[in-house]
């Protein structure tokens, strides 16, 4: 797996991150559409997911759950806007109460997956995040992602750079 | 630690996507200035220059004292490190979930008759 290309637009709220597998497109979308396969690698460090629903199809829904270190639960759920697989599939991705039901006071991730294939029988995966708010990353950092956290910073550093 | 509400982050984003502003907040990180020496620097009136300061103002990136008839703009990079350390940290969600997901490519096979190897050969003694 190489990561190619890590896209942060401040202005638009929105992440690209596009990175290859050594894989088809079709098991590549397997990961994304199996929801045991989607489980081992949707949550955070430390925070393995559960779906309990993943219904992959306009209009279906998905609920899921994180479990933390210490025994917590935060609950999630994605709402599909499209499908076209194995090439494309869009989703929100929102917050839950305990008992599953969408928060609507919690930001809403706006979520895009783009498989290609490439010649040599590999994959392109881009990642398309569009956030509602930074509340959504408060919430995941939050959960202990500032660990191991490595300076990746694009135009302030730059410029902070520049200036000294 | 304290959660910034949706109004803070649109006006956070909103003053880092400007270079100007970039650019202001950087100049006072480095030594706390005046407006008017900052409106010296840019070829833009001292209106404008004040205008992006009350954007980077309200966002918390910067804070204004008086100090005689001069108004001088410090920089609160507290919030600037915030923003940008959110950002990262949501790279580094996708740099482990991708990592994930090529693990989960490597060790699933269809092919059961390649499953049957231990995918480590089990390491043998040297000599006693």
């Amino acid at each position: 797996m190489t990561v190619r290309d890590v896209i942060k637009d401040v202005e638009s709220l929105t992440m690209t991150f596009t990175a290859e597998f050594d894989a088809t497109v079709e098991r590549v979308w397997q990961v994304v559409a199996d929801a045991r396969q989607l489980e081992r690698w949707w949550g955070p460090p430390e925070w393995p997911a559960t779906f309990t629903r993943h219904d992959m199809v306009v209009g279906g829904e998905s609920h899921y759950y994180m479990s933390g270190p210490d025994g917590e639960k935060m609950h999630g759920w994605w709402s599909i806007t499209v499908v076209d697989g194995p090439r494309l599939l869009a989703f929100d991705d929102g917050f839950a109460d305990d008992d599953g039901n969408p928060v609507d006071s919690m930001p809403v991730i706006a979520t895009e997956l783009t498989l290609e294939q490439l010649p040599g029988g590999g994959s392109l995966l881009t990642a398309r995040s569009r956030f509602s708010s930074l509340e959504a990353l408060e919430e995941l950092v939050a959960m202990g992602m500032e660990e191991g956290m490595t300076t990746a910073m694009g135009q302030i550093d730059a410029i902070l750079a520049e200036d000294q | 630690m304290a959660l910034l509400s949706d109004a803070d982050v649109d006006a956070i984003f909103h003053a880092l996507a400007d270079r100007t502003r970039r650019d202001i907040i950087v100049r006072v990180a480095v030594r706390e200035q005046s407006v008017s020496a900052l409106a010296e620097r840019y070829a833009m009136s001292f209106a404008a220059v004040q205008k992006h300061v009350a954007v980077l103002q309200r966002a918390s990136l910067v804070t204004k004292t008086k100090r005689g008839r001069e108004q001088i703009v410090h920089a609160n990079l507290v919030t600037v490190a915030r923003a940008r350390d959110l950002l990262d940290s949501y790279e580094q969600l996708w740099r482990h979930r991708a990592a994930q997901i090529d693990k989960l490519l490597g060790e699933a096979t269809s092919d059961t008759s390649l499953s049957a190897t231990p995918p480590h050969p089990t390491p043998t003694k040297g000599t006693s």
